[in-house]
């Protein structure tokens, strides 16, 4: 399986695999977009300005972090909302509706659903008692070296590889989208999210991904009207023409999840990995107090259940309006394979419906916003992989809590600028190599090694520092093992005949272990410190549930 | 956060109904969405068709699709019932034993 096939499905940013519907065949470069390279120099101005304004109000290591944390809940809510909206699900997501139809919308429900269950249980005390990231909570009552190692080296290995993730779909989809080189591509995105992160923090950071969110709400909200009102507004009468061209399958369920095991352990990966993401989880540290946090994800949930509900007009729009549509067919393909390829694989249905209902001027918009969410969404990352290093390894675990704030915030931004090279030489270096497990690999380590030791931090008095060091490295290892074993590393890319573990997915069992291991590691524990662990957990469970004593917390 | 103060605030019969109501709401809805959620999953892995059923008698519109735009609904109201209510009686209780600690 070459790279061009399966890096799309990488972007959509989830552990997810259909092994078509990508960006086939060789990358033809597009000739120059010039209206899309307008509009995107428009933004790249734009939030260079915001950049400068928001460095003259970072000072302190509580402005880089969390942005001072006088971000509203609104603003923090579309932000949160931008992060989970990168080009790949935008593209991924409506290409998947054009494949497939009905499984687009499982898919997106999917991703939805953590964020009830990450209000209920997380937003509020991860707000109480946290300071700039998830290792604060973790740690609060733990012994902070190793409970912070263990926490930074799960942030990281989960930046890193979606890094890997964003870089390389982006530099295909620039070079697809505006006719640039990879290399030139890769490197570009990585120069502005280096200048955006180093200079503006959080602030320029949160800024940036609220304006690329509301740019592609709005280009979504277009495109999905135009569709409709090709179809005076009647679901019915899209859904039957889609019908027409591509069969009554495109209605109901088409093998997406097939087994039940397997359905359980995507459902847990995609919950339990979204509340262990370190990037979503920094978020929360940028609002005021819990009342804000609530609402954060309040609307964040308005705006992501809504934007998923326009990829899935956008995808039958596709279908209706792209396929079979001689503009947009892959003549070259065609011969060889026979159907009605469309020009760039199925990703690129929402690119091509742009085209159809706006002109190239539209094009132009959805392409540099497109390019937008990548440099936005890599910003969040970069900056949530610094935090882990300036914060959780350097100022917490080798000043031991007592570190200078100038010289916190330098090793920042050093971090900041070496993530951002180690970004871009990885970008290069992956560009042909077959990365498909590694965006399953950071959900599944963000669910099975960050979110059982946060989780069970905030409730579980019994929890032990040896049981969540132990038990969050198990899952953490099992959850490597298993996606190594797995259908997708063992058998795609060794070219092994079976694989030794079957599932896709090893959440459920990578979870489960490090949730059984941590259990039985602390209750055996009799040491003297895990004494004073148990003990500290009510004034720490006080805190999480009031708020008294919190970070920032503003009295009424 | 001083032992003294834990044990008042532990003591403090605001603190309990708060922990008490809030956790067993929070509780009830979590569960609420896992189980829609888990049902709704296993009905695809197990009996997709039945989503397959068409919603009109002449039409192609399957039952799926309302269901799977309703959980997405769902999700959101579900998000709203318990900020609204966090942010209004959660949130006073708190403040009552903001300032009760504060008055002593």
């Amino acid at each position: 399986m070459n790279i061009t096939r399966s890096f799309l499905f990488l972007i959509l940013g989830s552990v997810v695999v259909f092994a078509s519907g990508t960006i086939e065949g060789e990358i033809t470069k597009q000739s120059l977009n010039i209206s899309a390279i307008a509009m995107f120099v428009i933004f790249v101005g734009a939030t260079l300005g915001i950049t400068y304004w928001a460095a003259k109000r970072t000072k302190s290591p509580k402005d880089f972090y969390t942005a001072g944390g006088g971000i509203t809940g609104l603003q923090n809510g579309m932000a949160i909302a931008g992060d989970y909206m990168s080009a790949a699900s935008f593209l991924g997501i409506s290409g998947l509706v054009y494949l497939k139809g009905y499984d687009g919308l499982i898919y997106s429900i999917g991703f939805l659903v953590g964020w009830p269950i990450i209000l209920f249980m997380i937003a509020e005390p991860l707000r109480n008692l946290g300071k700039y990231s998830f290792a604060d909570v973790a740690s609060y009552r733990l012994r902070q070296t190793p409970i912070r190692i263990l926490s930074a080296f799960g942030s990281i290995a989960t930046v890193i590889l979606y890094l890997i993730a964003q870089m390389v779909g982006s530099g295909k989809l620039i070079q697809l989208l505006f006719g640039l080189e990879y290399e030139i591509a890769v490197i570009l995105v990585g120069v502005l999210m280096i200048l955006y992160v180093t200079f503006g923090g959080m602030l320029a950071t949160t800024w940036v991904q609220i304006i690329k969110a509301f740019l592609l709400l709005l280009g979504a909200t277009f495109m999905a009207l135009a569709v409709m009102s090709y179809y005076d507004f009647s679901f019915e009468s899209l859904f039957s023409h889609a019908v027409e061209l591509k069969g009554i399958e495109i209605m109901s369920p088409g093998g997406l999840v097939s087994d039940p095991i397997s359905a359980i352990s995507l459902a847990v990966a995609l919950m339990f990995g979204t509340a262990g993401l370190p990037h979503i989880l920094m978020r929360f540290f940028t609002v005021s107090d819990a009342k804000e946090a609530r609402k954060s994800v309040f609307y964040a949930t308005g705006f992501i259940g809504y934007f998923y509900m326009l990829t899935f007009i956008i995808g039958f729009g596709a279908i209706v309006m792209v396929y079979q549509n001689p503009e947009y067919l892959d003549v070259a393909k065609q011969a060889i394979n026979g159907g009605s390829p469309i020009l760039g694989g199925n990703n690129m249905a929402a690119i091509h419906l742009s085209h159809a209902v706006g002109g190239n001027l539209f094009l132009g918009f959805i392409s540099a916003v497109a390019f937008a969410t990548i440099l936005a969404v890599v910003s969040g990352l970069t900056l949530a992989g610094a935090s882990a290093i300036s914060h959780d390894l350097y100022a917490s675990v080798i000043k031991d809590g007592d570190a200078d704030h100038h010289k916190e915030m330098q090793v920042s931004k050093i971090a900041t600028v070496v993530l951002g090279i180690v970004a871009i030489i990885m970008g290069i270096m992956f560009e042909t190599q077959n990365i498909a497990f590694v965006v399953g690999l950071a959900f599944a380590i963000a669910a099975s090694a960050n979110f059982p030791v946060l989780i069970l931090s905030m409730y579980w008095k019994n929890l032990t520092t040896r049981g969540a060091v132990v038990g969050g490295s198990l899952g953490l290892a099992t959850a490597v093992v298993l996606v190594v074993v797995g259908p997708i590393v063992w058998v795609d890319i060794l070219a092994n005949a079976e694989a030794i573990f079957p599932y896709k997915y090893p959440a459920l069992f990578s979870v489960s272990v490090a949730f059984i291991s941590i259990y039985l590691i602390s209750i055996t524990d009799n040491s003297q410190s895990a004494q004073k662990e148990r003990e500290a957990f009510e004034a720490q469970f006080i805190r999480s549930q009031t708020g008294i004593g919190a970070e920032g917390a503003t009295e009424h | 956060m001083n032992k003294e103060l834990v044990e008042k605030i532990k003591l403090n019969p605001d603190y309990q109904k708060l922990v008490k109501t809030r956790s067993s709401f929070a509780i009830k809805l979590s569960i609420l969405i896992l189980v829609v959620y888990f049902s709704f999953i296993l009905t695809i892995a197990f009996n997709p068709t039945l989503l397959a059923t068409p919603l009109f008698s002449d039409g192609v519109t399957s039952i799926g699709i309302p269901i799977g735009i309703s959980v997405i609904v769902l999700a959101f109201i579900l998000t709203g019932i318990y900020t609204r209510r966090a942010n209004h009686e959660f949130d006073d209780l708190t403040n009552k034993i903001k300032n009760t600690i504060k008055e002593d």
